[in-house]
């Protein structure tokens, strides 16, 4: 137990908001526009500005790039309470992440619940200092939905492992320096039950990468391919075959991450954009069903928003909340989608831009498509349906 | 403020389930309708008065438990799943709020203990027309000497068949004002009539009817103001009504569909049921997160409440109609017979979701408010 010395949270407020809006550069409180505004560290990390650069190495002396992670691990040490303030106050000044990073938000959690003292403290600080691009390696070409039917495998070789086939879907492998992954120990049990979680270095020989473009046009994904590679018995987290508890455990993140929970970035709202785009008649927009539609998407946005507050605020009064993070993946991507659909609707012909003089401009389109994939990723919307059904309502199979 | 019940609130709750289990089953739904639609069990509204039930929303110093309505909130959810009829809304959640917010402490004195004791019922007269809307109010009221005398036609006024004294919206000197009028005097004429609901409302001709000055609900805060108030608080009422109904129609679905066996095999099995029931599982989550948050915002005096009792009103109505219609369509044919409680559901469903306006009405409302 580290000990953290108990100080007013209302001076906590002052000082960080104080010293948020001395070391934050003006530029880094802009929103994110582009992949470069993002600093994703790794080891052939590059900064796009000199300020991305400034703002990120204050806030690695200051301790909070992972603020809420014990100080031996890297961390700032903060509590709950604190790091919720840290949140607030740079949400109020709009300051950007200082790293972007699946190391702190996927695995770092898993590596918290199970991985050993003695890998904690090799993997966890790494991820704090941005020196290690970490990417996830879960789908299989043959394994989406049926994530444990995943055929990767992992030979024990005495002194290691040897891993064949291959992984899709492994977000910007093409940087990345390790992948996580989960691989088949065990050919000849139940399928959930010969799983095991792993970590490999993607300069291992046998390992390569091949971009997948994607109907936005970018690629942000990758399929991953490993033949004949050799990973370090020390490489396994958690224990053998045991390697489905944990991807349960991360999927539940990543399905409230992609559901927008904890998200810290505002959103304009539709019904503002709709205002300055469309003609008006006395106050009212002309297309009325337009109009309806807005209304009821801002509705259940805003229902939403206070559904996420009540459930956490059950959690904290322990109330233990069954399958939610199915809830909240299905609800917030079915939203997003919806959004994204309204956006393209408010922004007409402008909206279909996909190559434009103005850089700017040329973003819905691109938005919807990559949208599309929201209601897939971490689940489908279909699997989010099914857990509910099996898990919370007890529907026979 | 957390959106959680605090410890009484819970207990309340759940005292409210065992008394409405144990003395108005939903089976009492189907005898009072049975029995020439009797309008309520006088014994049940008894138990809400020993209870306490009515005094929940009325201050202290009338007497009352200054519990807020919050507490009448769940009361109203647990009322919904049993279909419970009871003068609870039209006398307690519409006309006591409504004399609440007066600002004539001679009506409020008298008349609150009066309500709270359950012996006085009262209904709001308010639409005139077939749909819900403040503009179309054209009842009027001119002063002559110590009376005023209201002339107009009001439709869809809860209960007033049971009810002692009416509060009549209607137009002085072209605004809003609330008149307390006694449901003998005078002119008043009014006709009852059963809807699908098997609940009563009546429509009702004011033909010069005089009522004492003294009986003005507004005398310096504008009429419209407490009309809007009580409107919103009503509105966000009936949600919580509307909220128990979803869950009971939704927890009676899914335990039929657990049991039904079609093919040699639970329907329930089938994954074009099971997406469904999962898809308003979700839709019900929502439900009870802007239900409770805007009854805190009652409680709160939140100045944004109109905003939460459109959402409220306007989401509730929403998700009611396709819960009731979802109950039907997945118990199959026994769902459209009236051997079963389940079309019960539907059929309060479409009265309860236009009263006070619909999900249309509220989400114009909405965009209103928000400027476009």
């Amino acid at each position: 137990m580290e000990t953290t010395t108990k100080v007013d949270l209302g001076d906590f407020r002052l000082e960080t908001r104080a010293w948020l809006e001395e070391n934050c550069p003006e530029s880094m409180r802009q929103p994110v526009k582009s992949t470069s505004d993002m600093y994703w560290g790794g080891r052939n990390a590059k900064f796009s500005s000199k300020d991305q650069r400034t703002w990120f190495e204050k806030m690695l002396k200051k301790k909070w790039i992972v603020p809420y992670w014990e100080k031996k691990y890297g961390g700032g040490g903060l509590t709950a309470e604190e790091n919720n303030i840290l949140i607030q106050e740079m949400s109020r000044l709009g300051c950007r992440k200082p790293l972007f990073s699946f190391g702190i938000a996927m695995l770092g959690p898993a590596l918290l619940k199970f991985a050993t003292e003695e890998q904690k403290l090799r993997y966890l600080p790494e991820i704090v200092e941005g020196k290690i691009w970490w990417c996830q390696g879960y789908s299989e070409p043959n394994a989406g939905s049926d994530l444990a039917g995943l055929q990767m495998k992992a030979k024990d070789k005495g002194d290691h492992y040897l891993i064949n086939g291959s992984k899709v879907w492994t977000t910007y492998a093409d940087n990345a320096d390790w992948i996580f992954c989960l691989v088949r120990t065990n050919p000849d049990v139940a399928k959930h039950y010969g799983i095991s979680f792993m970590l490999v270095d993607m300069s291992t020989i046998g390992v390569s990468v091949r971009p997948i473009k994607l109907i936005s046009g970018k690629s942000p994904f990758c399929e991953t391919f490993f033949d004949n590679v050799e990973v370090p018995k020390s490489n396994l987290i958690g224990t053998l075959n045991d390697g489905w508890t944990i991807a349960k455990y991360l999927l539940t993140h990543e399905r409230q991450m992609i559901g927008g929970v904890g998200e810290t970035d505002i959103k304009k709202e539709i019904s503002e954009i709709a205002k300055d785009k469309l003609s008006m008649f006395s106050g009212q927009l002309d297309d009325s069903l337009l109009r309806a539609q807005i209304a009821k998407f801002e509705m259940d946005e805003k229902i939403f928003e206070l559904t996420i507050q009540r459930i956490v605020d059950e959690d904290k009064s322990g109330k233990q909340s069954a399958a939610l993070s199915s809830f909240f993946k299905y609800y917030g991507t079915e939203l997003n989608i919806k959004r994204e659909e309204l956006l393209m609707q408010i922004g007409g012909n402008d909206a279909l831009l996909w190559v434009a003089n103005d850089h700017n401009d040329a973003d819905a389109a691109r938005r919807f498509c990559r949208s599309k994939g929201n209601t897939i990723e971490g689940g489908t919307s279909e699997i989010q349906l099914n857990i509910i059904a099996k898990r919370v309502l007890n529907l026979p199979s | 403020m957390l959106l959680i019940l605090t410890e009484e609130q819970k207990m309340l709750k759940q005292a409210a389930t065992e008394f409405l289990q144990t003395n108005s089953p939903l089976e009492s739904f189907r005898e009072l309708r049975d029995n020439n639609y009797k309008s309520f069990d006088p014994k049940v509204w008894e138990g809400f008065v020993e209870m306490g039930w009515t005094a929940l929303t009325i201050p202290e110093s009338y007497g009352g438990l200054d519990f807020g309505y919050t507490g009448l909130g769940q009361i109203l959810e647990e009322t919904g799943k049993t279909l419970t009829k009871s003068p609870l809304i039209s006398s307690i959640l519409l006309s006591a709020s409504a004399i609440r917010l007066s600002d004539n402490e001679m009506l409020k004195a008298k008349w609150l203990p009066e309500l709270m004791n359950g012996k006085t019922l009262m209904s709001l007269a308010l639409d005139e027309q077939s749909f819900f809307d403040l503009n179309l109010i054209e009842s009027t009221a001119v002063l002559s000497e110590d009376n005023f005398i209201i002339n107009g036609v009001k439709k869809m006024v809860i209960d007033a068949c049971n009810s002692n004294y009416l509060i009549v919206v209607a137009r002085l000197n072209d605004s809003i004002s609330l008149f307390l009028v006694d449901s003998n005097s005078e002119g008043v004429n009014i006709k009852t009539d059963i809807l699908m609901d098997a609940g009563s409302y009546s429509s009702i001709d004011f033909n010069n009817v005089n009522v004492p000055a003294k009986n003005q609900l507004n005398i310096k805060i504008e009429g419209e103001k407490i009309l809007k108030s009580t409107l919103d608080i009503g509105a966000i009422g009936l949600s919580c009504e509307m909220l128990g109904s979803v869950q009971a129609a939704f927890d009676q679905t899914i335990e039929y569909i657990k049991e039904r066996e079609q093919f040699g095999t639970k329907i329930g099995s089938y994954q074009g049921l099971q997406h469904r029931a999962a898809d308003l599982f979700c839709e019900i989550e929502l439900c009870k997160s802007i239900v409770i948050k805007a009854l805190q915002c009652i409680d709160n005096e939140d100045e944004n409440l109109s905003h939460y009792a459109h959402l409220a009103k306007a989401k509730l109505g929403e998700v009611l109609k396709q819960t009731s219609n979802e109950a039907i369509q997945m118990h199959g044919g026994i769902g459209v017979t009236d051997d079963v409680n389940i079309g019960f559901y539907l059929k309060r469903a479409r009265v309860i979701q236009r009263l006070l306006g619909d999900t249309n009405y509220h989400l114009n409302c909405i965009a209103k408010q928000k400027g476009y």
